[in-house]
């Protein structure tokens, strides 16, 4: 072979290799092209929707909590701005010394640096960290001032819920506070996944927190690949929470609850007797909602939780308390309906019954003499109702004291109503597994023994005696939008004479000299209440010490002393108002309860008047901010 | 031109020369190049700085290096295969004992001005030495083993130097182009599959002993991308979604959301083509693989008009090389090739990728401007 053809030979063989070469280079391209349109073609839409997914950052948008207003419009709880510094740590430059400068103007504790630093260290650069909450107004003037020395510091206007009648409503409102794990299993809201997002924890705030709370909006927002927020795309601002407006009256509130700080521990419920509109309701001590919406310190939970008072316990709907003799009118109203006795009834009172081998003392030692009924009710006579309650028995006393509202919760708008405890023999056979004793049913007649009440279950007692009908209490008034107040009710099945008695026996209580509680009777024309004391035994007395002399409620202990109750309506001839008041461990209803009863009868009517004379004189300012307000139980 | 066969090109002068240069293929490069200037660009959020104004730069210097090389008679550059080879060989041993450690491997020489990637530049001079030492071969030559060590050993010694950077895509690179020249060169078939073979009973020995741990997690990232969605695998798996997002027309130049909210990873580099797809969609990433492919059809036509067998063998083993890089390149960001850290040539970012690459053009319009001139066996012609 020559070398020509050797040559020729090679030339070949490497054009053909080159072929082979230039083939394969084909046929990779080819499946890179393959693989462009299998990407970018068939599966573009996943790819497309996992790009979004990338870049798009839902965020909920927490909405605006809606207010609470009394029945006049005025605000009880509302949403105020709250101011807080934060920083920037990649537009400061450097940190410490910006912190040290801020520092200078609020105050920062060694806990805010402990938090800050660890803060610092979390976040990325560019997200916003919190130095400092609730700033005062002079500080965030004092750093708006500043901020151009302050690169990286900004003040960021948050909102936090207000409640500008403080302890006075505090109860009746409740609070907010951060969902816990448990909010999170009950409800799938997303909103309460949202950092800082506060729900209702008690009262209103808790009854009605859907409506209140709204509905969260969304924003999408455009994010990098470590989470910085490029631009907004779209929001959102979802449904803002709805108005709530109250039967209450906040200056009656504000002054029931002036009146009850000055006992050691009370409660008092106002209501409307027509329409059971709750006017005020109260219970103290309370707390101070506006600390525990701003997330209350440990210490100070713990001195409230700890306080024998129970601030943090309603008690007009949380406390069960034996009535005492404010139960006497529904002893009497059901001995008068049985038929077994009429209004003439007369009893002897010497002081005590015989009642097989014990002795039921009355709580005047040397008795009462001879007394009819309205006399009994005057005087709160404990031997004529034993003997009443002899003559018919536990289970018609049980079954008036349950149409009255007693024995049962109520159903008033408020998360943590007690339902009290209205005794009879088949309760006790349950409940207590043991047969029903005959001088069980003397104790009930009089409110003591098993019987409990809580002072709201009084007020509509009081309510439904003063009208005759079957009024249910209610806290809403409107509620998105709806007016939730009912105005009429069924007439109560007693008949209208019977009731009448009573109310003369209530009547004289406050009204007629030697009344239990004629001393706190309101004197003013027209305005006159009329009521019922009780005084509820807390300890047992012995027959050594009833021998020996009773100690009076001043030598006791405070835990040992009776509890006060008083129940009340005015005016006497066109009620308008019930009101039930009770002080814990008071001593004496008619001294203690009864004058805090008159007071506040006095000051719905007063208010009454005074809004009347107001709303004669064409003066728009000082008109209810709404027009409808005031329209219903005036 | 054709009938022209008597024209002594080494006699050519400067203008003659400058005649000769594929002013078509000096274009095309130039296009593709400034491409490349726009998604560098582009990866900047529509800034020239930092990367799209040095590209220029650097591309320029490359142009004039590039035809510079163009100019010098091809007999030259086969005289100093050797020397050179040496020279790159001395410089890859110096980065294994001096080189400045960049993601984990020794790779490169800060000489100030550039910092020198050896290996990149190893690229064209193996091709070199290897097409200079198959000038002479005849087919007979290419059957003996005996012939076939020296040039197995010119190939051994870069690639071990390369592999303890460690650097695994280059080295597998230097290992497939030098394979296309043996092929070229005739060797038989049944010897790569004794090689392959060999290799085959090598890899589990390499896995074991020789790959670094990081090297083992990117294979085992590809063989099973969603085992590790954060680490190695994110990075191909944001890849994707820009290119499937892309669709067929692409978001828009600027306007790559993968790219530009920073969801790619190396964007200026590696993945810039990922960025190109997801802008300008499958019309826009074909006609680039079109423009690319025409540069691999260039070397495969001039290697094809070359006279001599060493024009030929340089000419394809640099278009080898180009056909390497962006198969290697673009399979790797679409997931179809493990993540081996192998920029785009002229696209890509990086100052040594662009100069070698520019190298190896100039030896390609070289190779077209002699393509007649004649050459002994040995190689040394009548220079």
């Amino acid at each position: 072979m020559s070398a020509y053809d050797r040559d020729a030979e090679r030339q070949r063989m490497l054009s053909r290799r080159t072929l082979v070469l230039g083939g394969m280079q084909v046929a990779a391209v080819s499946a890179l092209v393959g693989r462009l349109y299998y990407l970018q073609i068939v599966e573009r839409d996943r790819y497309s929707m996992l790009a979004d997914d990338n870049r798009i950052s839902l965020r909920l948008v927490a909405p605006p909590r809606g207010q609470i207003l009394d029945r006049f419009g005025v605000p009880l709880a509302v949403n105020e701005q709250n101011f807080s510094v934060t920083v920037v740590s990649e537009r400061a430059g450097d940190v410490r010394q910006i912190l040290d400068e801020v520092g200078k103007l609020v105050p920062l504790t060694e806990a805010d640096e402990r938090r800050i630093q660890r803060d610092l260290q979390r976040s990325r650069a560019f997200a916003p960290i919190t130095i400092k909450e609730n700033l005062s107004w002079d500080q965030v003037s004092a750093i708006e001032v500043n901020l151009p020395d302050l690169p990286g510091i900004s003040i960021d206007v948050g909102q936090v819920r207000s409640y500008p009648f403080g302890e006075a409503l505090a109860h009746v409102l409740g609070y907010v506070g951060a969902a816990t794990d448990k909010d999170l299993e009950k409800s799938d809201d997303p909103l309460l996944t949202l950092p800082g997002f506060r729900i209702g924890k008690g009262g209103v705030e808790k009854q009605f927190d859907s409506a209140l709370r709204g509905a969260a909006g969304t924003q999408q927002l455009e994010v990098n690949a470590v989470g910085r927020v490029i631009r907004e795309l779209s929001r959102d601002n979802g449904q803002p929470g709805r108005e709530t407006t109250l039967t209450l009256d906040a200056k009656l509130q504000h002054y029931v609850h002036q009146r009850l700080s000055a006992e050691m521990s009370a409660a008092a419920v106002v209501m409307d007797v027509r329409t059971g509109g709750i006017q005020a309701l109260c219970s103290c001590p309370a707390f101070d909602p506006n600390q525990f919406a701003m997330g209350i310190g440990y210490d100070a939970y713990q001195t409230l939780l700890k306080d024998e008072r129970t601030p943090l316990i309603n008690k007009a709907i949380a406390g069960q308390y034996p009535p005492g003799s404010t139960f006497k009118m529904i002893t009497a109203l059901a001995a008068l309906e049985s038929g077994i006795v009429n209004a003439d009834h007369r009893v002897n009172c010497s002081g005590h019954i015989e009642l097989g081998s014990h002795r039921f003392h009355c709580w005047r030692r040397g008795g009462h003499g001879t007394l009819d009924m309205v006399g009994a009710l005057m005087n709160s006579c404990d031997v004529y109702f034993y003997d009443l309650a002899q003559r018919i028995g536990m289970d018609r006393i049980a079954a008036m004291a349950r149409k009255f509202g007693l024995g049962d919760k109520v159903g008033l708008e408020l998360p943590g109503e007690r339902p009290g405890l209205v005794p009879d023999p088949a309760w006790k056979r349950r409940a207590l597994k043991a047969a029903w004793h005959p001088g069980e049913t003397l104790i009930a007649s009089m409110g003591q023994g098993y019987v409990l009440a809580t002072p709201l279950q009084l007020a509509v007692m009081t309510a439904r005696l003063a009208s005759g009908h079957a009024v249910q209490p209610h806290l809403a008034k409107m509620i998105e939008g709806q007016y939730r107040e009912q105005t009429e009710w069924p007439r109560i099945d007693v008949k209208p004479e019977n009731l009448a008695v009573v109310l003369k026996g209530m009547n004289a209580v406050t009204n007629v000299p030697g009344g239990t509680a004629y001393k706190s009777r309101i004197t003013i024309p027209g305005m006159e209440m009329a009521g019922k004391s009780g005084s509820a035994q807390v300890r047992r007395i012995s027959m050594a010490e009833r021998n020996s002399g009773v100690r009076k409620n001043e030598d006791l202990a405070w835990r040992e002393r009776d509890h006060a109750l008083f129940v009340a309506y005015a005016p006497v001839e066109a009620p308008k108002y019930a009101c039930a008041v009770f002080v814990e461990h008071g001593s004496s209803g008619g001294g203690v309860a009864g004058p805090i009863a008159r007071d506040i009868l006095l000051e719905c009517q007063m208010l009454d008047a005074a809004r009347a004379s107001v709303a004669q004189q064409p003066e728009p300012a000082a008109a209810p901010s709404r027009p409808d307000a005031g329209s219903t139980g005036q | 031109m054709s009938l022209d066969l008597s024209i002594d090109r080494g006699a050519m002068t400067i203008g003659e020369k400058l005649g000769q240069i594929s002013w078509s293929l000096v274009f095309l490069i130039t296009l593709v190049a400034s491409i490349g200037f726009a998604m560098l660009y582009s990866a900047a959020n529509g800034h020239f700085d930092p990367w799209a104004s040095r590209q220029m730069l650097r591309f320029g210097v490359g142009l004039v290096v590039m035809l510079l090389i163009a100019l010098i008679d091809i007999r030259l550059w086969m005289k100093l295969a050797y020397p050179l080879y040496g020279i790159v060989m001395v410089l890859l041993i110096g980065v294994d004992l001096f080189g400045n450690v960049g993601k984990g491997a020794q790779r490169w020489i800060d000489l100030g001005i550039i910092q020198l990637q050896p290996s990149e530049i190893m690229k064209v001079t193996l091709v070199m030495v290897l097409a200079r030492y198959f000038h002479g071969a005849t087919l007979e030559d290419s059957g003996r083993i005996p012939f076939l060590i020296p040039p197995l050993l010119l190939v051994g010694a870069p690639v071990a130097l390369v592999l303890a950077q460690p650097n695994l895509g280059t080295s597998l690179m230097l290992i497939m182009a030098a394979g296309a020249l043996f092929f070229l060169s005739g060797v038989r078939l049944w010897k790569f599959g004794l090689l392959i073979a060999a290799v085959i009973i090598a890899v589990p020995l390499t896995w074991q002993f020789v790959l670094h741990d990081y090297q083992r997690d990117r294979v085992e990232t590809f063989l099973d991308p969603d085992s590790d969605p954060l680490g190695t695998g994110y990075h191909i798996t944001q890849s994707k979604i820009a290119f499937g997002s892309g669709g067929l027309m692409g978001k828009g130049f600027l306007q790559g959301t993968q790219s530009h909210l920073n969801f790619l990873p190396e964007k200026q580099t590696d993945f810039i083509f990922t960025m190109l797809a997801e802008e300008f969609g499958l019309v826009g990433s074909l006609f680039f693989l079109f423009l690319y492919g025409l540069l691999l059809l260039y070397g495969f036509v001039i290697a094809g008009r070359c006279r001599h067998q060493f024009g030929k063998l340089l000419a394809l083993g640099v278009t080898v090389n180009l056909f390497l890089y962006l198969f290697i390149n673009v399979a790797m960001i679409m997931g179809l090739i493990p993540v081996v850290g192998v920029p785009l040539p002229l696209i890509s970012y990086g100052g040594t990728a662009t100069l070698g690459v520019m190298i190896g053009f100039g030896l390609l319009l070289s190779v077209h401007v002699h393509r007649d001139v004649r050459m002994s066996r040995r190689g040394m012609g009548d220079l």
